[in-house]
């Protein structure tokens, strides 16, 4: 059956780093660190992404940045709030970077 | 029945996925903090999705959803889906997310 639209062109599946999502792919079931907007973070197991950066990540921990101001100090207070999804998919669309985590893990 | 271009076929890992769990339960967080409880009823290439049954999961902050059943949800405002680990086969969706890169490459 031939496909009229589009020309088959060899499909490598293997090693070479040419785009910026390959290099994503080199962190297929590795943990990753993801920067998010709404100045969120989560840090899971990568097990699958698509051009769009929506994933699927296992073993989830967000972490959400708040800053609080005291009203009597007018000291800002930044307060962090994790929680931990065993298995979550999330939209690309809020994704700002990915990466690999970036403490000693 | 749908009909996509070949193109079209090779940006669908997600779309595909979801169409698995359609059936469990999830909960989808969205990107104004509410979170819904419900069954999967149905997904499309958009990643729109019915669910069924809904519960609220903190109905004091939002009351609102007290009497609805079903929802249907626009792709573009879900944040988070919750998914049962227990449905989800890992290995395949690494095998299709490498399959799925490879062939969207220019």
């Amino acid at each position: 059956l031939k496909m009229a639209d589009e020309k088959e062109a060899p499909v490598a599946l293997g090693t070479t780093v040419e785009e910026p999502l390959d290099l994503i792919r080199l962190s297929l079931d590795e943990k990753v660190y993801v920067k998010m907007r709404n100045d969120r973070e989560i840090r899971g197991r990568l097990h699958a992404f698509d051009q769009h950066l929506n994933m699927v990540l296992a073993q989830a921990e967000e972490t959400v940045t708040t800053v609080e101001m005291d009203e009597e100090s007018f000291e800002q207070v930044y307060r962090q709030t994790k929680r931990t999804i065993p298995m979550v998919f999330v939209r690309g669309d809020c994704v700002i970077l990915v990466s690999p985590p970036m403490r000693g893990s | 029945t749908e009909l996509f271009s070949v193109r079209q076929i090779r940006k669908m890992l997600f779309f595909s996925f979801f169409k698995t769990l359609v059936g469990k339960e999830v909960v989808v967080e969205l990107k104004n903090d509410l979170s819904i409880c419900g069954t999967l009823h149905s997904v499309d290439q958009y990643l729109n999705m019915k669910l069924l049954d809904i519960s609220v999961t903190d109905p004091d902050r939002f009351p609102h959803m007290l009497s609805v059943k079903n929802c249907f949800i626009r792709g573009s405002v879900v944040r988070y889906v919750h998914l049962p680990s227990e449905h989800v086969d890992t290995q395949l969706l690494q095998d299709a997310t490498r399959k799925e890169i490879a062939a969207n490459k220019k």
